[in-house]
């Protein structure tokens, strides 16, 4: 079936195909709209879930934790401010291997206060151990929430998954996408299977124990593992509802990769941007491809490393900064990707704080990331994008 | 207790068996020992109601021992008695 639905309102769908148990929020912009979406099914009775209006976003996740602990399907969204205040408590999420999906509407942190789109608030949230995947555009972000909670609850990560999409850019547009049935969704992601959950009196466990040096260290080590083992499980998923819905998903999707001297590398919406700058570049004969990273967390180290084997300069756009760091978070985990080639790699910061990023500009940096490919002379490692 | 790699752990500090502080030796953190003088004892039991582990061993109404596995030397029972009949020593000494 095919639907016209902001990126909101087709999260808010995929939530009430997906029909959890308990749902915990707090509204921000740009998600509220989502939540307020989900409200109403909650209202109309055409979902089960027990919905938490918490106190803060801290409390929010608190919820999710508890429900999850005491044994319940249990999603979330969130975004900037929000996501950060939730920074304590994504680490007790993960750790104690909740299974929770969260949408985030990626948007940029204050101050000066902002409510656009950037990446800030995901990359903060990067080392948690929380899943991360990005979605280009409304459609993958439907498809990616229902993957997520599939690939969250795999008895081989059991790890919270966090599915970006990008702030107004997809949450207050209206996209053309083709949905599932109702069945089809149930269908797909089974039955939840709680693991130790807190409320199985016959079988009493305990939860977050103190844990000093001596375990703590193997407890965050089994958290190494389940990453390390999501990937497989992240490919199975996608390749599974690629049958369902004609729609397969992998962890990266190369774009004109196979003869590409140079690539971009791009998360999120702007890689729509990207393919029509860099077909362009095709037809100027400049032997451009580019690689969008669906999967930023686990990091796919090994497919990257294929797919950019033999290209002579790399442009990576960041859609945040670390600030005092050499480059964007994308480009660090790119150069260390690359660490044996000896391949020019350059850093695009771009558009901050919601900040449009053009078709021409991005025509600019490859033209740019052409001539150091044909020079081998970089000026800047680190460039900007956009800015006066 | 041995103590297990992160493949035989339960993930997360997960604990599913109940009741099991018992194979924790706090002992081991002890750095004073009570010592009681059986003579000086009258079994008055101020240092069983107020011994925060459990470490004053009492059968038909006497003490019959400390616990050292359990005790972890905070000398409260030396505080406490009225007859000055556990004195703190130096576990170097002891």
């Amino acid at each position: 079936m095919n639907l016209a639905l902001s990126g909101n309102a087709a999260v808010a769908y995929a939530m009430h195909q997906i029909n959890p148990h308990v749902v915990a929020v707090y509204p921000i912009t740009p998600q509220t709209v989502a939540m307020e979406r989900f409200a109403d099914y909650v209202a109309d009775g055409d979902v089960d879930t027990e919905l938490i209006m918490a106190d803060s976003e801290h409390s929010a996740m608190s919820c999710c934790i508890g429900a999850s602990l005491a044994g319940a399907r249990v999603m979330t969204s969130t975004a900037s401010a929000g996501l950060a205040l939730m920074w304590e408590v994504l680490y007790v999420a993960a750790s104690n291997r909740c299974p929770i999906v969260m949408n985030v509407m990626n948007r940029a942190l204050s101050a000066p206060i902002n409510i656009h789109c950037d990446h800030s608030d995901a990359m903060g949230a990067r080392d948690s151990s929380w899943i991360q995947l990005h979605a280009e555009n409304v459609q993958e972000a439907y498809d990616n929430i229902i993957q997520a909670i599939r690939i969250a609850e795999h008895e081989n990560v059991r790890l919270p998954v966090m599915t970006n999409m990008d702030g107004f850019t997809l949450s207050h547009a209206t996209e053309r996408l083709t949905v599932l049935e109702n069945k089809q969704v149930q269908d797909f992601i089974g039955d939840f299977t709680a693991l130790y959950p807190l409320l199985d009196v016959e079988n009493p466990v305990t939860y977050g124990p103190l844990d000093l040096y001596d375990y703590y260290f193997e407890h965050k080590r089994q958290q190494v593992e389940a990453m390390e083992l999501a990937p497989d499980v992240i490919v199975k998923v996608g390749e599974e509802y690629g049958s369902l819905s004609g729609r397969p998903y992998t962890k990266i999707v190369p774009f004109m990769m196979d003869d590409a001297d140079i690539a971009v590398i791009v998360l999120g919406s702007t890689a729509g941007t990207a393919r029509v700058a860099v077909k362009a570049m095709r037809e100027k004969g400049v032997k451009v491809g580019m690689i969008k990273i669906r999967m930023f967390r686990p990091f796919p180290v090994e497919e990257l490393k294929k797919s950019l084997k033999g290209v002579k300069a790399i442009m990576v756009m960041d859609r945040s900064d670390s600030y005092g760091a050499f480059g964007g978070p994308v480009f660090s985990e790119i150069r260390s990707v690359m660490q044996k080639e000896d391949t020019d790699i350059i850093n695009y910061i771009y558009g901050l704080g919601g900040r449009d990023i053009r078709q021409d500009q991005i025509e600019q940096a490859i033209t740019e990331t052409a001539q150091i490919a044909k020079t081998g002379k970089v000026k800047t490692y680190v460039n900007y994008l956009g800015v006066r | 207790m041995k103590e297990k790699g992160w493949k035989e752990c339960l993930w997360g500090g997960l604990i599913v068996d109940a009741g099991n502080s018992v194979l924790y030796k706090t002992g081991d953190w002890r750095s004073e020992k009570p010592i009681r003088d059986t003579e000086k004892c009258t079994d008055c039991l101020q240092c069983w109601i107020v011994c925060p582990d459990a470490a004053i061993k009492v059968k038909d109404g006497k003490i019959v021992e400390i616990d050292y596995d359990y005790c972890k030397g905070c000398g409260i029972c030396a505080n406490v008695c009225p007859f000055d009949a556990i004195e703190m020593e130096s576990e170097g000494e002891a």
